[in-house]
Parts: C-alpha cells; structure tokens; sequence
C-alpha cells in the first residue's frame, strides 16, 4: 500500500456523474473482509456487474477503450459513509489518481492514507477533461506531485492543485501517519498531563 | 473566530505539524466491527500496544441480526468481524459491550445513553455518523480505518482544521414536523456537499426547544449535508440528560465538570465562516424521492421538473428518477410503499419509538407492508417495555425486533428486496443501502407510522 509517489502520465477512465457515494464505489454488503485485500473486485459492483455476475457492457470500466490509473469523477465524490474499504477498493483496482472538482472530506482522507492521490481542478478544466476523453478514449493527462500540477495532454491546459506539504513528503517518501504520531507520544504525554481527569 | 467549535479544537490541539495538519487529541475512541479489524491488524504489524486502551469503547453493531441473538451470526464472513472484535478487545485491553447484553447496541446511540459521551469532548469513530454525539456538545466525527489506526496508537489524530459554519432554525416547528424533517429539509436546500469542510454548529429556538433526542437526530445527519460534523451548545437539558448515567462525571467532578461545560458557547463577538438561517414555518414533514438526502420535498409537494434542475445535474437526477421508478413533477402522496423501518442510530431511540406508537394507536399496520421496528439498543429496548409502548405496537400489529445497525445498510438479512418501496427513518438513500436494488424513502418515524398503517405515502397529520 505505501506506494512513493511523484510524476504519473495515464489515460483515464471517465465517470462523469455527480454524488458519486461510497456505497456506491463499494456496496456495504462487501465490507465483511477482515483484511485490505480483494476490494478491487468489487469496485463499483452494482453498477459494474448484473446481478448473475455478467458484466453490464454500458458500465465505462467494462469498455476495453477504456484504460489506465487515473480515474476521473465528477463533483463531491466519495460522498456519504466514511468507509475507508473505498480507497482500499480504489487503489486495488490500481488506481493511483482521482480527479474531481470536489471530494467529500473524509473519502478525501482515506486516499491519501492509500497512497492514492485526489487531485482537485476547477469545473472547466473538469468538464474540458471529459471533453476531450469523450473525444479520446486515450487522453493523456500528467499529474506532477512535485510540482503539484495537473495537465491535460490533449489541450495542453495545465492547473496547480493544493496538498499540505507534510502529506507531500508522505506521499513521496513511502510515510504513512501512524509513524508521524507514533514518534510524537512524548508530545502526547506532555499534553495529558495538563487535561482536566473528569473529562475523558 | 471565537466560536465553540475554536474552542473545544483548540484545547485540544497538540501541535500544528509544519507546513500541515493539527495534531488533535481525541478523548474517545468507539469502535465497532466493520471498520476496526485492519486498524488492529495495523498494530499488531508495527508491534504496537493501545496507548491509552481505557478511553476506547467498541461494540458490534453493523452485522448483527435482529432476532434471535443468542445464537450466532448466521452468515460466517459477519460472524469473523464480530469474532474477530471480541478478539482484538481483548488481546488489546479495550472494554467492549459485547453483543446481546444489555450495554450493547448502535454505538452512536449508546455512547450517549451511558454518558459516555459528554461536552467539551473530541470523539471519533470509523463511521460517518459520529456526528450524532455532537448533540452532547461535544466535536464528534466520522474517521477511516488508517485514522482509527493513529488514534488506537497515539490517542491522536491529524486532521486540517474545518471552517466553521452556524445554522440558525427560528420559530416553531409545525404539529408533526419533527428533527427529522429539520435536517431532511437542510439538506435539501445545502445539498448534500454544501457544508463540505465545514464544522456546523446548530442554534436558533428550534434547536433550543428541541428534545435531545432530536439533537441527536440533527446532528446525526451532519454528514449528509457534506459536514465533518455537527454540534449543539451544551444547555441545562445537555446536564440533566447527562446526570446519573453510568459513565458520567459523579460527586465534586460532576460539579466542576458542570462548571466548565457552562463555559462551552460561542461569543456573542463569535466569527464564522459562514452562516446560515431558516425559519421553522417553511418546514412541512418531509420525504425524499431520489438516491441522496438532499433529493427531497415536503410530502405534499412534486418532484422538480427537468427544466428545473442545472443541466450539468441532469445526467444524475434522471439516473437517479429511473432507479426509483419516479417521474419529473410527480406527487408521491399516495404511492403505494412496501416496507417500513424504524431505528438506526438516527431515528432508534425512545422518543421516536414513542412518536411512531403514538400514531399508530388504534390503528392496524397495513397487510401489504413489512415493517422493521428495530430499537437502537438494549436500554431502548427495556424502556419500550418500561413505557409498555411493545403492548400498544403489538395491537397495532407490529413486531419489536432486536438491537442493532439493521436496514439502515443491510449488512444483516434484514435487506429490501430489489424494486420494492421502503420508508425509513434511516439517513441514506443511496442505491442499493437497504439491500440490492432497493428504494428508499427517507422519513421522519412519524411519516413512517402513517405510511405502515395505510400502505402508502401519507400525510401523519391526518391522523393526529
């Protein structure tokens, strides 16, 4: 999972559709595993396969001129419960990128805690992206972390995104939190010693 | 600036990490099956302990079924979650209100039903709805597995500060409207991402004059309107709900524990990022028609027209008309309903058990319809006894059920089968939440009694 992070250049697959819930990227009744593993399977199941298990053909990730690891979504992704089997469904399927114009907060959470990367862009830069893979089921789009860009190849059109530079320098150096917090228990400490016993 | 939610973050702050995140210390941690078992594994993979194991609390709730609980989860993939949470409570030394006994049920409806959520607090769980314990006071939020994870280790998680947001609800409510449809109506006109990177804090006389059942109920629904989180200022009806329950401060600590939640309110020179008002006459009882929270109407009223939604929404709403089998500018009094649900760690709790006997007193439950009326805990469960609402449900035709998660995701056996119409006093419509294929109304328990008695979409003001 803890993939280092820095230049990637992929075609993407298009999901051009708003709300898009974590119920949805992974229905509840798969969230039984006790591991990380095998979510990738059942990324986007019920939109994805019919109920017999067949593929449903007008689904994009069952187009075969559909490729790559970038996936690109619209507006308030990852909406609703605050499952993280959802990201771990994300990277499993072997993506490395989202692309929005707005993710929910906690969803938005739970990729970077997978080495998956959400990149936010501006509803014209969004909509032109789905223009030209509408027109290019191989469009190329680079997503730069160091330089923290994002470019669309078919138009050149190029945009900054935001990310806090302790998250960048998780991402590019393979660090997760937990050996963040863990190194800070001293700082811990020092604060309990201050807090009011009868309120915790 | 100097709003209540500043204050609670900012005690709690351990360090603001360089060029990132606050360090924010969390006072309680709950736990429960779905979402905890990597976290655990986590820990034991970096040779980890539980750092402070005595401010976390998990329970079992998602997979657990409704009747017979004295035998074991039927399906064997849910009965290793819950096998496996009993496993690492007690390898890790974290108290855990262990299915079918009597501290156990919905987390979100237990934590504040036992004290064990109080004012002032930081509170996080791997789950959404945490926002629910906000109606305590407290800064309550959802969290991933990797965030359960750092606060298992460290106590602490990091987290980029929320904006903070007030909504003020003024006036009185209407006969029959209830917090229910307070927070049906705010999403539908914030939408469900219009309080993203937001921390709400509720007030106005509504909220005020609301039970704290109803708190519970509003803030449980934060996260539906896209928040990290909900809260209410704690007041004298926070105390009282507070006093005696079995986690709660006793003796002089209840005293000074009293003393500083008093403390716990927004300035009147308070700043927020933004604020918004409405007033409590334009809120009807109220159901939703499509496949997020926010696609809803009063219950009287008509689904938008095409015309009237944003081209760049429409690839959605129509998506979403054709799962639900619904027209543009259709009414929904009146449509014939197949299923009902009571519970969930929104609408699971007495006063709503007493709304929905209340209704259908004298009544009898429809013969089409299937209804779910499942408490929110064991301690729901008894008091439905102590009240002996069971007897007048019971002549109803209605069946109690036993604690838990229940319909509201379908992680048991008790699923809505595909195509067919449920009312829910649950907070998600999505797709496929209740079950595959299934359609879900969302509704207040009264809107939900009405629709159980008479098999259909209905208006509970003609029965009150």
């Amino acid at each position: 999972m803890k993939q280092k992070f820095n230049v990637i250049t992929s075609s993407c697959i298009p999901l051009p559709l708003e709300n898009v819930d974590t119920d949805q990227i992974i229905p509840a009744r798969f969230l039984k595993a006790t591991d990380k593993e095998g979510f990738g399977d059942n990324l986007f199941r019920d939109w994805r396969y019919n109920k017999d298990g067949s593929l449903k053909k007008d689904f994009v990730l069952n187009d075969p001129s559909y490729s790559g690891c970038i996936l690109v979504a619209g507006k308030n992704f990852g909406s609703g419960s605050s499952r993280e089997h959802a990201a771990w469904a994300i990277a499993g399927y072997g993506f490395r990128v989202v692309i929005s114009s707005f993710f929910a907060d906690i969803h938005k959470n739970n990729e970077l805690n997978n080495f998956v990367l959400p990149v936010v862009v501006t509803e014209p830069f969004l909509k032109e992206l789905f223009d030209s893979i509408a027109k290019d089921h191989k469009t190329q789009v680079k997503v730069d972390l160091p330089n923290q860009t994002v470019t669309n190849m078919a138009t050149g059109k190029s945009e900054h995104f935001e990310i806090n530079g302790y998250k960048k320098h998780c991402l590019m150096n393979g660090l997760d939190d937990v050996d963040f917090l863990v190194q800070n228990r001293d700082k811990v400490e020092a604060f309990e010693k201050n807090r009011k016993t009868w309120n915790r | 600036m100097n709003t209540l939610f500043d204050k609670i973050w900012d005690s709690h702050v351990v360090q603001i990490v360089k060029d990132g995140p606050t360090q924010l210390y969390i006072d309680r941690l709950y736990c429960h099956e779905v979402t905890t078992p990597q976290a655990f594994q986590g820990l034991r993979q970096r040779g980890l302990k539980v750092f402070r194991p005595q401010q976390v609390f998990a329970m079992p709730d998602h997979n657990i079924q409704t009747h017979d609980q004295d035998k074991p989860v039927a399906d064997p993939v849910g009965r290793k979650q819950i096998d496996t949470l009993d496993k690492n409570c007690k390898e890790f030394g974290v108290t855990e209100f262990k299915m079918n006994t009597p501290e156990n049920g919905i987390i979100h409806v237990v934590g504040p039903e036992t004290g064990l959520s109080l004012p002032g607090m930081t509170i996080v769980c791997g789950d959404s709805h945490t926002s629910t314990h906000g109606a305590m006071g407290a800064v309550a939020f959802g969290i991933g597995t990797s965030e359960v994870e750092m606060v298992l280790a460290s106590q602490c998680i990091l987290q980029q500060k929320p904006k903070s947001m007030r909504i003020s609800i003024n006036g009185t409510l209407k006969p029959g409207v209830t917090a229910k449809d307070v927070a049906l109506y705010l999403m539908s006109q914030l939408t469900t991402s219009g309080a993203t990177g937001y921390f709400v804090e509720y007030a106005g006389d509504v909220v005020r004059n609301m039970s704290m059942e109803g708190r519970l109920t509003l803030c449980n629904l934060s996260i539906e309107m896209g928040a990290r989180g909900g809260f209410v200022a704690p007041d004298e009806k926070t105390f009282a709900y507070i006093k005696g329950k079995k986690y709660a401060p006793k003796g002089d600590d209840w005293e000074r524990a009293v003393a500083y939640w008093k403390t716990l309110k927004s300035g009147d020179d308070a700043v927020f990022d933004r604020e918004v008002t409405y007033d409590a006459a334009d809120i009807e009882p109220r159901i939703t028609y499509g496949t997020n929270p926010g696609m809803g109407i009063a219950i009287n009223g008509t689904i938008s027209t095409l015309d009237e939604i944003p081209e760049s929404d429409q690839a959605s709403f129509k998506k979403s008309l054709k799962y639900m089998g619904f027209e543009p500018g259709e009414k929904l009094l009146g449509h014939p309903i197949d299923y009902v649900f009571l519970g969930a760690c929104t609408n699971g709790r007495i006063e709503d058990f007493r709304a929905f006997a209340s209704l259908v007193k004298g009544h009898h439950k429809a013969p089409n319809v299937v209804a779910w009326l499942v408490p929110g805990s064991w301690a729901v469960a008894q008091q439905i006894k102590n009240e002996k609402l069971d007897k007048v449900l019971s002549e109803a035709g209605f069946e109690i059920r036993q604690p838990g998660c229940s319909a509201c995701l379908a992680m048991n056996d008790d699923k809505v089968p595909a195509g067919l119409y449920s009312v829910s006093t649950s907070n998600r419509n999505f797709e496929g939440r209740q079950g595959p294929g299934s359609r879900t109304i969302l509704a207040s328990p009264l809107v939900a009694a009405a629709a159980a008695i008479t098999g259909k979409v209905t208006d509970p003001r003609e029965f009150m």
